[in-house]
Order: C-alpha cells, then sequence, then structure tokens
C-alpha cells in the first residue's frame, strides 16, 4: 500500500499494487489450503485409526455361552458334574472350578439343574465366522445351535476378571486395578516433591550458577527417553532399596521419577503466569514471601500445576518400556491386594495380548485398547474441566 | 482457603505413602515367581492360572523375557528375593551354569516337558514349497561358499539358490538374536547344514543383514500378520502359531517333512526342539506352592498324551520320557556342568 503514489501515473501504480494484493489473497488462500490439507489428513489417520480399532473391537463385547446340565448328584464326581464330552465346547474355566463350586456351595449337592455357562473362545470366534473347527465339533456345534443352547451375552469378563490363557475369560480387572494402584503412587511421589521443588526454583532460590545447572539438568531429565527410567528403577529401587519386582510401588516410583520434571516444569510455567503486581501487592502489604505464595501465587497457579500435572499422569498411564525392566510386564491375573504384591498395568496388558496366538485375542486387543483410549480421553477432559473451572483471569 | 487445603493435604498423602513404600521389605513368599523363553510363556501361564484358579495360592507372576534374559535373572542370585523358576526353549548353556555357580545357585534341576518344531511358513495363497536346510541355509546365511571360498550373501530370488525353487524375491521374517526361537534356528538349521556342506570350514551360523531376513522382534504374532501381507515372504515361528492360523498360513516342508505334531514328536522333523524349565531347589522350602505348581505342570492331565497343553500347541514328550521326567523332578535330580557339554 505504501508503494501507492499519487501523480501521473498514479494509475499504473494502482494496478500493479491491485495485482499484488491479489497475489498476496491467493498465497494466503493457498497457504489456508495446505493448513487445512494437514488438519484434514492428520484427521483422517486419526478417524481410519479409531475406526479400524472400533470394527476390529466390537466383536469382542459379545460373548457366546452355551446351555448345559450341570449335575451334582454324585458329589465325589463333581469335576464331571458337566459332561466331559462337551469339553470341546464348554470354556476350562468353568470345568476346572466345579469341584470348589461345590464345596463353596454345599447346598448344590445332589441337584442337577440347566444353566447358561461360558463357552469356548473357538466355539465363540466360529459363531463369528473366524476360524474353523475340527468336522466331529462343528457337527456338535450345528446341533446346539438348532436347539437354541447358544446365546450371547455382554462379555462382562472383560471387566470382571483378570489376564487369562482362555481367552473368553480373559480380562482387563487386574491391569485396571494395577494401573490405578501405578498412578496413585506416581501422583503421591512426582506431585508434592515437583511443586515443593517448583516453588523454590522459582520463588525462593537466588538466581546463580548452581540453581542454573539444576535448571538445564530438568528439562534434560523431561526429554529422556523412558527406558532409561526403567535401568533407573531397577537399579536404584530394586536392586539396592529392595522393592519387590512387579509391585505397584516399584512402578509407581519409576514412573513418578519419569514424571517429576514434567510435573516441575509446568509448575514453574504456572507460577511464572502470575503477574508481578500481585507478589508485590502482597509484599508491600507486609506479607513475608511464604505468605505471598502460600495465599496468592499458589492458588492462582494452581490450575495450571494440575492441567501439567495430568497431562504426566496420562503419560505415565501409557507407558509400558520402563515397566518391562521392573518385571511388571508379565502374567499377573490377579487383582494386587497391596502396593507391595506383583501388579500389572494396562499397556503392559495389551502388549501381552497381542503376542497371544489365539485369533480371539486378536479383537479382545483392540477392545482393550479402547478401553485405555476411554481412560485417557477422561483424564484430559479432567484436565481441561480443571483449567476452564479455576481459570482467572486478570 | 478450600485449594490450600487440598493441596496441604496431597502432600501430607504423598509423605505417608513415600514412607510406607521404602518400609516395604520382601518376605518369605507365597507366590511363585517365573521368568524366561517366550515359547514357553503361553505354556506355563495356562499351567499358573490352572495352579491359582484351583488351589487355594496366588497366581504364579511369570515374565516373558526370552530364554537368555532369563538365564540371567534366575542366576542373578540364590534367596527370596530371586526368582524361583526359569522357562527355556532351548538348554541351559555351560557358561550360564557356571554364572550361576558363581552367584551360589548351584542346586538346579531341569525339567523337560516337551517339543517344539519351529515352522518355515508362507501364506496359502502361495504354491505349497519344499525347503532342504542347506538351500534355507544359504538363503538366509551371511556368507555363502562360491568357487571354493566364502563370499558376501548374493542371492535374492529363491531360483538363484536351486532352479527347481519359484521364481521369487527371498524376504524371510524371523526372530531377533535374543529369541531361543533364532538359537534353535541356527542350531537346527545352519549349524546342521553347513557341517555337511563343502565351502565352509567350521559350522556357521551369521545370519545376513543385507535385507532378505527382517528381524521381526519376539511377537510371532507380528511375523504371521507380515506374511499375510507380504505374500512372497516367509516367516520363521513356533509351532503353535501355525497351529492356530491354519486357514491362513501353511508350513513349507523341510526336507520333505511337513511340520505335524506326531513329526515333530518323533524327530523326523528336523527343525524341532526341547522345551525346558529350570527350578532352583532351594526354593522349595520357602516358596509356598512351588512343588504343587511343578507336579500340576508334570502330571498327565497337562502335559500328557491328551493333556492340556496339547491343546495349546505344546507337542507332548513320549509316555517314557514323561515318566523319566517325573522321576527326575522327584529325586530332585541335580543339574551337573557336565550334563550340558
Amino acid at each position: 500500500m505504501n508503494e501507492e503514489k499519487t501523480g501521473a501515473d498514479g494509475a499504473g501504480d494502482k494496478l500493479t499494487a491491485d495485482a499484488r494484493l491479489q497475489r498476496r489473497h491467493r498465497a494466503e488462500r493457498r497457504f489456508r489450503g495446505v493448513c487445512i490439507g494437514a488438519l484434514g489428513l492428520a484427521g483422517a489417520f486419526l478417524v481410519l485409526f479409531l475406526g479400524s480399532m472400533v470394527v476390529a473391537a466390537l466383536p469382542a463385547f459379545t460373548q457366546t455361552e452355551v446351555k448345559v446340565e450341570v449335575d451334582f448328584t454324585n458329589p465325589d464326581q463333581a469335576w464331571r458334574a458337566i459332561d466331559p464330552e462337551l469339553n470341546s465346547i464348554v470354556s476350562r474355566g468353568v470345568t476346572r472350578v466345579l469341584p470348589n463350586r461345590l464345596e463353596n456351595n454345599p447346598e448344590l449337592a445332589g441337584k442337577r439343574f440347566e444353566e447358561w455357562v461360558l463357552a469356548k473362545a473357538e466355539i465363540d470366534q466360529f459363531r463369528k465366522g473366524k476360524g474353523s473347527l475340527d468336522e466331529e465339533v462343528r457337527e456338535r456345534v450345528e446341533r446346539f445351535e438348532e436347539a437354541g443352547r447358544f446365546r450371547y451375552t455382554f462379555n462382562h469378563w472383560l471387566f470382571t476378571e483378570g489376564d487369562s490363557k482362555l481367552p473368553e475369560m480373559a480380562g482387563l480387572k487386574a491391569a485396571i486395578v494395577g494401573s490405578i494402584y501405578v498412578l496413585a503412587l506416581t501422583l503421591a511421589f512426582a506431585f508434592p516433591i515437583g511443586v515443593l521443588s517448583a516453588i523454590y526454583l522459582e520463588e525462593f532460590a537466588p538466581d546463580n550458577r548452581f540453581t542454573q545447572a539444576v535448571e538445564i539438568n530438568i528439562n534434560n531429565l523431561a526429554a529422556v527417553p523412558s527406558i532409561l527410567f526403567g535401568l533407573l528403577g531397577l537399579a536404584i529401587m530394586i536392586n539396592f532399596f529392595g522393592v519387590p519386582r512387579s509391585s505397584a510401588i516399584a512402578g509407581g516410583l519409576t514412573l513418578g521419577l519419569m514424571t517429576l520434571p514434567i510435573v516441575i516444569i509446568s509448575t514453574r510455567a504456572a507460577l511464572r503466569a502470575v503477574p508481578h503486581s500481585i507478589r508485590e501487592g502482597a509484599l508491600a502489604m507486609g506479607a513475608t514471601r511464604w505468605q505471598t505464595v502460600r495465599d496468592h501465587v499458589l492458588p492462582m497457579s494452581l490450575p495450571g500445576i494440575l492441567t501439567g500435572t495430568i497431562i504426566g499422569l496420562a503419560q505415565a498411564m501409557g507407558e509400558t518400556a520402563p515397566l518391562l525392566l521392573i518385571g511388571m510386564v508379565a502374567y499377573i491375573p490377579d487383582v494386587p491386594g497391596s502396593v507391595t504384591d506383583a501388579a500389572t498395568v494396562m499397556p503392559a496388558q495389551i502388549y501381552s495380548w497381542a503376542s497371544m496366538p489365539q485369533q480371539a485375542f486378536v479383537e479382545r486387543t483392540a477392545a482393550a485398547i479402547l478401553v485405555l483410549l476411554t481412560v485417557l480421553i477422561a483424564l484430559n477432559a479432567t484436565a481441561v474441566y480443571l483449567r476452564r473451572r479455576f481459570e482467572r483471569r486478570w | 482457603m478450600m485449594n490450600k487445603r487440598a493441596l496441604m493435604t496431597s502432600v501430607l498423602a504423598g509423605a505417608v505413602v513415600a514412607a510406607a513404600g521404602s518400609a516395604a521389605q520382601a518376605a518369605e513368599r507365597d507366590q511363585i515367581r517365573i521368568v524366561g523363553s517366550s515359547t514357553v510363556y503361553p505354556f506355563a501361564s495356562y499351567v499358573a492360572e490352572e495352579f491359582g484358579a484351583t488351589t487355594g495360592h496366588p497366581t504364579p507372576v511369570i515374565e516373558s523375557t526370552g530364554s537368555g534374559g532369563g538365564m540371567k535373572i534366575f542366576c542373578e542370585g540364590d534367596g527370596p528375593d530371586t526368582v524361583d523358576i526359569t522357562n527355556a526353549s532351548r538348554r541351559m548353556k555351560p557358561s550360564e551354569f557356571e554364572r550361576c555357580a558363581d552367584n551360589g545357585v548351584t542346586d538346579i534341576t531341569e525339567i523337560v516337558i516337551g517339543a517344539d518344531g519351529i515352522v518355515i511358513a508362507q501364506t496359502t495363497a502361495n504354491a505349497a514349497m519344499n525347503l532342504s536346510r542347506e538351500q534355507l541355509t544359504l538363503a538366509v546365511a551371511a556368507e555363502v561358499p562360491k568357487n571354493g571360498k566364502l563370499v558376501d550373501n548374493p542371492y535374492e530370488n529363491w531360483n538363484e539358490i536351486d532352479s527347481s525353487l519359484p521364481d521369487r524375491e527371498i524376504t524371510v521374517y524371523g526372530p531377533p538374536s535374543t529369541s531361543g526361537t533364532r538359537d534353535a534356528f541356527e542350531e537346527l538349521v545352519m549349524e546342521a547344514a553347513t557341517e555337511e556342506m563343502d565351502g565352509y570350514d567350521e559350522p556357521y551360523t551369521t545370519v545376513r543383514n543385507d535385507g532378505p531376513y527382517v528381524d521381526s522382534g519376539e511377537n510371532d504374532n507380528l511375523i504371521v500378520q507380515k506374511i499375510q501381507n507380504d505374500t512372497e515372504a516367509l516367516g520363521i515361528f513356533g509351532y503353535s502359531f501355525l497351529e492356530e492360523n491354519t486357514d491362513v498360513i501353511e508350513a513349507v516342508t523341510i526336507d520333505g517333512v511337513e511340520p505335524t505334531p506326531e513329526a515333530i514328536s518323533a524327530e523326523e522333523y528336523p527343525v524341532s526342539r526341547s522345551l525346558f524349565f529350570y527350578t532352583k531347589n532351594s526354593h522349595f522350602d520357602h516358596v509356598a506352592g512351588m512343588e504343587g505348581y511343578v507336579s500340576l505342570f508334570l502330571s498327565e492331565q497337562m502335559i500328557g498324551g491328551q493333556g492340556l497343553l496339547k491343546g495349546q500347541g505344546l507337542i507332548p514328550l513320549p509316555q517314557k520320557m514323561r515318566e523319566g521326567v517325573r522321576a527326575r523332578f522327584e529325586r530332585r535330580g541335580e543339574l551337573e556342568l557336565a550334563d550340558l557339554k
């Protein structure tokens, strides 16, 4: 515009200026198009990924049950209360606990009744049109099908059972509880230490070589590959402090170390965002540094601190690499009763299922991924909510 | 004020939990700890699950670390903080035995649970294929003999190795060098073949890394998926993965023998191996249920001719051998260095 001059050849200048303006507008449209394209591509990948995951996972949410006769009339033969002929159809998870069941429910002795029980994963897969069965078994399945002795139910086992080698009984419960333990410990470890360190560095520490070195190191730690924290956890927590291998406490401390720099960095950023005038106002009224921080700076920076912490936790939740080294990626079907019990976490369980040979585990892996994604989305939504809810403007 | 109190509470809670954690100490256990081979892992965890579901004991914890990784952890020392059992898809090496002995792990019993065939497979879309161990070695070795001396492997197509083989690019997805499956492949295919072949002075087991052999991680499922997408390629993995996927993949016959359970347990199929686990005998008195777990594992119900593990892809040992293994476990037969050489 500033090239537009008044004068004899003003019209010509105007023309070039118009042309230039149009060129600039075209460039802007092009740039905007490229940006939209990038966004669209990212969106398409996301939709493709989520879509294929949902399609793969859907069959895992239903599970075949079969109606069989349970015969406890001969209590000594409880192990064959369900006709062993049906072992090719009924889940081993049902038949192996028949004696225990009679023992725990003595009133069942002498009774004979019909019951819907869990069917084998092979049968379930066959009914869903996947995999093949032996001739003999297939004929029996077809007979049962005609007699209406199969039905689909919601696969509640996915949430009420721990890991299992029997795909039909494999569930996420132990892993979910394990993840909760580990995350709670990570939070309990990383949050107080992280926030206190950040407050000291930001509000109290003098600006000298030493604090600068600390700051650089913390920033570097946040970028260290997570597997190294696993090695650290193995060397320090397990081999030196004697924390039990595979336990939730070992996992929580290791992931806590990993999350610590993220908490420190986000807390410092949140503290720094509080305007200086607020500190100066408080100090001018005669408040001490501690009172200033406690009553004014911290409450104002809390949304930022919480957001950073939750994002750090979400990252810790999806982590498997460091846990591999401290023995948490393992077959652990029992729900941990305390922080020192062996525990596993959801991503570790997904990893284990992905390497199982049975086809039924393919859909269960996808279902487990969906559950994990749901939890992560919930965590991130909480972070957004907290920020909105407590945000203050000045 | 509200926020302040919440902060204080969380600080306090953190301190309490941290203190509780550092006070936690390992004691005598009631939970068995197992590490080792990813090939034995499905069988061991099946038995562990059954053990946990039918007895009052907690389910043993099993880590799938690979045979070598398992030996490393197993041999770290003796005592309640160390693992009780390691699974292996190959025998313990003398060097591993010595490391165990150096660290005080001296009383070990070796238990054979069955056999596993290593299959070379392709998608069913391809025409059936037969390979000899020599041909397979020439396809994956780093160096091959040519005009009397070893040169970098030049073969890129199967028909360059032997004109009777199909005109297909050589691509083999196989396990990485940390895997017991890889150890067994090198020993049973490459070592066996190169001992007989002219041009190799001594058994040769170096796998080429110029492209045609692709390290595909410990996850056999991944290899199954890869050969379904890359239909030209072959994959190397354990027999149980073939059994679970017969609708999409088929085995290449080796020296004319198809990997069936019968051929594998009779050792007619050349690429088969025994599966093991090793117990620390000093732990039987200190870890509740360890004896019960091993007994359950060795029962007919599990490793027998019609046992439950057969359904999981384990190839049972002959009756006589199963009895021998049980007898050795009953007397806690001690493993000697001389046995391994």
